[in-house]
């Protein structure tokens, strides 16, 4: 049988940034994000999450859509770990916009300058947009 | 490293072009596309935050996305190089990444 190519068989980790800059229940945005984060991890790949713009109102606390009738999928942020995926990133600047501080957000996360954000991208291999 | 950026939608309707610049650091290239182009024209209210930006970031416009919408290449900032298709290919190949700045 012909022998599979390295990417398939699991060997090949690469760097996978997903990039959410939408708030997160007027869209479906926010949560199919999350979906592929999943996924990402799940191949054991190298993942990171940024928050942009109103992406950081996906992590605020105390949500609760028990009322509206959708997942509440902001409690899966915490469980991020439990799949090794750990680097979370803010931008600053749109947390400040926002008035938001990291004692506004459900998940511990780093908080991170436009530049900082922007090198961080340099750093990847596939960039992920929602 | 390098990182190409694109933008499709108005910088008038959406914050993409905007949160683009913020994040895009020297030396990478940021390409409109789609109603992004509006972006590129001669004589907005952008037009200042983008000659400025252009020390740093390397600008083009999508020719085919300009011409849908009856503009041209005279419509379009000097410091905005004007592409086709086959120039978008060679941009994602000639960077190390594509951020699609939705």
């Amino acid at each position: 049988m012909e022998e599979l190519p390295e990417e398939y068989t699991g060997g090949v980790i690469k760097k996978f940034m997903y990039v959410n800059r939408r708030a997160p229940h007027g869209t479906i945005y926010a949560q199919e994000s999350l979906e592929v984060v999943l996924v990402g991890a799940a191949f054991d790949q190298d993942v990171s999450i940024v928050f942009i713009d109103d992406g950081v109102y996906q992590i605020r606390k105390d949500q609760d859509t028990s009322a509206i009738g959708t997942k509440n999928f902001s409690k899966t942020f915490r469980a991020l770990e439990m799949y090794d995926v750990e680097k979370l990133y803010v931008e600053k600047e749109s947390m400040q916009a926002r008035g938001l501080t990291e004692n506004d957000l459900n998940v511990p996360v780093e908080v991170k300058t436009s530049e900082e954000i922007g090198r961080l991208m340099e750093e990847q291999d596939v960039i992920l947009s929602f | 490293m390098a990182i190409l950026h694109t933008v499709n939608k108005s910088p008038f309707e959406k914050s993409s072009l905007e949160t683009c610049l913020r994040i895009a650091v020297e030396g990478s290239s940021v390409l409109l596309i789609e109603d992004g182009v509006y972006g590129a024209m001669d004589g907005t209210s952008l037009n200042g935050k983008l000659s400025e930006a252009s020390n740093r970031l390397q600008f083009y416009v999508l020719g085919p996305d300009l011409e849908a919408r009856g503009l041209s290449e005279k419509n379009v900032m000097n410091c905005i190089e004007v592409v086709g298709y086959d120039d978008f290919v060679d941009l994602v190949v000639k960077h190390d990444a594509t951020h699609a700045c939705l």
